[in-house]
């Protein structure tokens, strides 16, 4: 909310809230005139999910997952992948409950947690590597840390993957250690996994559910504004074992009970266009995935020639760079503000571009070792990568 | 270690995995009905939805945000309302309250009024508060106020009988003043006000707004004022703002409903308006739990809204167009009842209507053992008999006053003539097959 104010201003290069500026697809856009047109479109749906939705997505993701998924029982649809979390959060979890989350995490999670009454435990991502270009996949768990993460109180572990901020695209036998772990001290997984399509040349997103014995045990999240560019439709959905989902539902109908009408199925059109070619490359689900892996090169290129060390993500559109080297001298601001937050501030400021300190994405004990990092969105037309462009290139001369 | 690993595993396992806050809440009468009406109803009376369109001017709002050059409108707007609907809000509710309001602190965008309500119980109910709630009520807000952790107290609206021969009014459902002062302890947090309140269609007059004010003033408690269908009174009755009364506007949240403003249900788009002081925490829950509201159709609402302003109180306003439509169907549909037996309560507003089918009980005969109240009975047995669909008036009272008023129905007049025609038909056909030897 804070940083989205100050990067409302039209001549600051907004590279930071992860929104894109390009277009939705026309046919999306099309399938939207389409329902609004239909009278009874424009009132109340099933509760749960307008139902050609819920049978989309039940196609799409039992064709994805290798089992059958029911779409009345489940899948939930919720006011986006946002709606989701929630909703997952106070069906599941409660005072007296741990949740395990993984830093540096999307920002809902720790307050959803303590909403719900319960305590969050931090586990940070952590980088092993020592070359020059760093990439996601740098970025793990320690195996031995996260199993002592786990207790009798351990409810449920939030997954992100692809992550947001960093890209990084769990492999399967990252996932496998979390699995073990999550059957060993029965704990439920929440899976967000709303960039599941936008994963790069040789990585490969795999749904934690698809392990052997998660089913039972994972709510798997996706968002249509993630899957179809599309944030401001506020669609997301749950899937997951009926006796887990029922649960989602409970809170969904006394919290807000149906989400929009006209919106629903103008996305259960654009579902069933694109899986009827979901084994052609030209379905939106890859070709975004290509038009966003040109941008994260381009993006990447130019931070590295204006003297910043980006982490080039697997996955998502997201990109971590470490601004530390720069050591611009930072005497504004308190003392008590993180690196980046004081970083981000300046650039905007005096370079009109944005982007979010990563402080923003941990908890209390790990600020100080994100803190040279700022996160950058790429999902950007031509004309604002160009802009960025002039800014980057620009840098060093203005700040030597 | 396996050892205390296996008992803490039995444990974890022999206890429920979803949360305590969902005990009592599970049940909702909606999915059931809904699905009855959905399988075998002819005519749908039972939901509260209008089976005509929105009016042309939102619809041609909503495809011109949607095909605009600026696509951006597909994006995430402002969390706490998009920009040009706050303003619009801001301006019309401010005429309406008599007072300055700032577009982005004392007003709020939802996911429906649904949703502003859930923000309302969240923001400011917790374990140990009591929260009034006037029986009959629109059925989420007991499981709402549970949900956060509090205390239920109901106080009936009881019906006095009508002046002689005359059809009962919702006037005549009424507060007993003592038995409202009564339900006032120094654990009440807030008390829900619905007016025009459904099921009953009972527009609360100044002196009974009056009473309730004072009341909260009284004892500092809250009240969330639930509007949805303030623009749906009939009669020329005046629907009153009780944040306009004295003492009111620093403890009220008011709650507004674009689906019902402007018959567009579906598109799931609510309000709340009120002092910074309860607005800042509704804010909080609402980007703790839904954060951004779709932004195209708030986007057509403040245009639609637009509209209303310039047109405010003219006769090509939709906020009188409406109010007159209905009244007209709401007219029919109580001759219609009348003249098959059902005896209507003629509402003062909304565009619900309760009837008592007391003449019909020989056809559902009672079961006295059953544990489902007997209009709910009712209910199934004449949508699956009869194909006419209708909700029972025990689904807004709580659980221990369900049997209380269990022989009337709740019918929806949002409906286009030829469905009240059809309606009509059942009923009469109904009526002749019970005088017909």
């Amino acid at each position: 909310v804070e940083f989205t104010k100050v990067a409302a201003d039209p001549s600051i290069v907004n590279l930071g809230q992860g929104l894109p500026d390009i277009s939705p697809p026309t046919y999306v856009k099309e399938e939207l005139a389409k329902a609004a047109a239909v009278d009874r479109l424009n009132q109340y749906t099933r509760g749960f999910g307008h139902p050609s939705l819920v049978k989309a997505l039940s196609e799409v993701y039992q064709r994805v997952c290798g089992r059958k998924i029911d779409p009345l029982t489940d899948i939930l649809v919720t006011v986006g992948a946002y709606g989701s979390l929630f909703s997952t959060i106070q069906a599941l979890i409660e005072e007296g409950d741990e949740v395990i989350i993984i830093e540096p995490f999307y920002d809902c999670y720790e307050p959803m947690v303590r909403m719900a009454g319960a305590k969050p435990v931090f586990i940070p991502l952590r980088y092993k590597n020592d070359g020059e270009t760093a990439s996601s996949a740098d970025w793990v768990l320690d195996p031995a840390e996260l199993a002592n993460k786990f207790n009798s109180k351990t409810k449920a572990i939030i997954l992100n993957t692809p992550h947001n901020p960093l890209g990084k695209v769990f492999t399967r036998e990252e996932l496998q250690v979390i699995a073990d772990l999550c059957i060993k001290h029965d704990t439920l997984c929440i899976s967000d996994e709303v960039y599941e399509w936008l994963v790069y040349k040789g990585k490969k997103h795999i749904k934690i559910a698809t392990l052997p014995g998660m089913w039972e045990r994972t709510i798997t999240i996706g968002s249509a504004g993630k899957t179809y560019s599309v944030t401001g439709w506020k669609l997301g959905w749950s899937i997951g074992p009926q006796n887990l989902i029922k649960h989602l539902q409970v809170v969904h109908q006394n919290t807000l009970y149906t989400c929009p009408t006209p919106l629903q199925e103008a996305l259960a059109q654009a579902f069933w266009t694109d899986y009827k070619r979901m084994d052609d490359p030209e379905c939106y689900f890859y070709s975004l995935s290509r038009e966003l892996e040109t941008k994260r090169d381009r993006m990447a290129q130019l931070l590295q020639e204006a003297g910043l060390k980006p982490v080039i993500p697997d996955g998502g559109y997201f990109m971590i760079v470490d601004v530390s080297t720069l050591n611009v001298g930072l005497s504004e601001g308190d003392e008590k503000q993180p690196y980046d937050y004081k970083f981000v501030k300046w650039m905007i400021t005096s370079k009109k571009l944005s982007a979010i300190p990563l402080s923003a994405f941990c908890g209390p004990e790990t600020k100080r070792q994100f803190e040279k990092y700022i996160r950058f969105c790429f999902i950007k037309k031509d004309s604002t990568l160009d802009a960025a462009e002039v800014i980057l290139k620009n840098w060093n001369k203005q700040t030597a | 270690q396996t050892h205390f690993l296996f008992l803490s595993l039995q444990a974890k396992m022999s206890r429920p995995v979803q949360a305590r806050r969902l005990e009592g809440i599970d049940k909702n009468i909606w999915v059931e009905f809904v699905k009855l009406a959905a399988t075998y109803s002819t005519v749908n009376l039972g939901q509260g939805f209008p089976d005509f369109p929105p009016p042309d001017f939102l619809k041609e709002a909503f495809l011109r945000a949607l095909s605009e050059e600026n696509h951006m409108l597909h994006q995430y707007t402002r969390a706490f309302g998009h920009p040009p609907l706050v303003k619009i809000l801001a301006q019309f509710f401010g005429k309406l309250l008599g007072r300055e309001l700032d577009p982005m602190t004392n007003v709020m965008v939802t996911v429906g009024a649904y949703q502003a309500l859930f923000c309302c119980f969240q923001a400011f109910v917790d374990e140990g508060d009591e929260v009034i709630i006037i029986e009959p009520f629109f059925d989420c807000y007991e499981p709402m106020v549970k949900m956060a952790g509090g205390t239920t107290v109901f106080v009936p609206l009881r019906p006095r009988a009508p002046k002689d021969g005359k059809l009962m009014s919702s006037a005549d459902w009424q507060l007993d003043p003592a038995e409202l002062a009564s339900k006032f302890s120094e654990r009440t947090k807030a008390i829900v006000l619905n007016s025009p309140n459904n099921p009953l269609g009972k527009v609360f007059s100044q002196g009974e707004l009056e009473l309730i004010a004072e009341l909260c003033v009284k004892h500092d408690v809250l009240c969330f004022s639930d509007e949805v269908y303030e623009w749906l009174v009939y009669d020329g009755k005046e629907h009153i703002r009780i944040a306009t009364l004295q003492g009111m506007w620093d403890r009220t949240v008011v709650i507004g409903s674009a689906g019902k403003t402007f018959s567009a249900t579906g598109w799931k788009v609510g309000w709340t308006v009120g002092p910074n002081r309860l607005l800042q925490h509704l804010r909080t829950v609402h980007q703790n739990s839904a954060y951004h509201c779709a932004t195209l159709a708030q986007e057509a609402v403040a245009q639609g809204f637009q509209r209303e302003l310039m047109l405010y109180g003219k006769p090509d306003s939709y906020f009188v167009q409406l109010p007159k439509e209905l009244q007209k169907k709401r007219d029919w549909l109580v001759q219609s009842l009348d003249a098959a037996g059902m005896k209507p309560i003629v509402p003062e507003g909304t565009y619900f209507l309760v009837a008592d089918i007391s003449k019909f009980k020989s056809d559902v005969p009672d079961v006295p053992s059953s544990d489902e109240p007997y209009d709910s009975r009712f209910a199934k047995w004449m949508v699956k008999n009869k194909g006419l669909a209708a909700i029972p008036l025990s689904a807004f009272y709580s659980g221990a006053h369900k049997n209380n008023y269990n022989h009337f129905i709740r019918f929806c007049f949002a409906k286009e003539e030829a469905t009240l025609k059809a309606a009509n038909d059942i009923l009469q056909k109904w009526k002749q097959e019970k005088t017909s030897p």
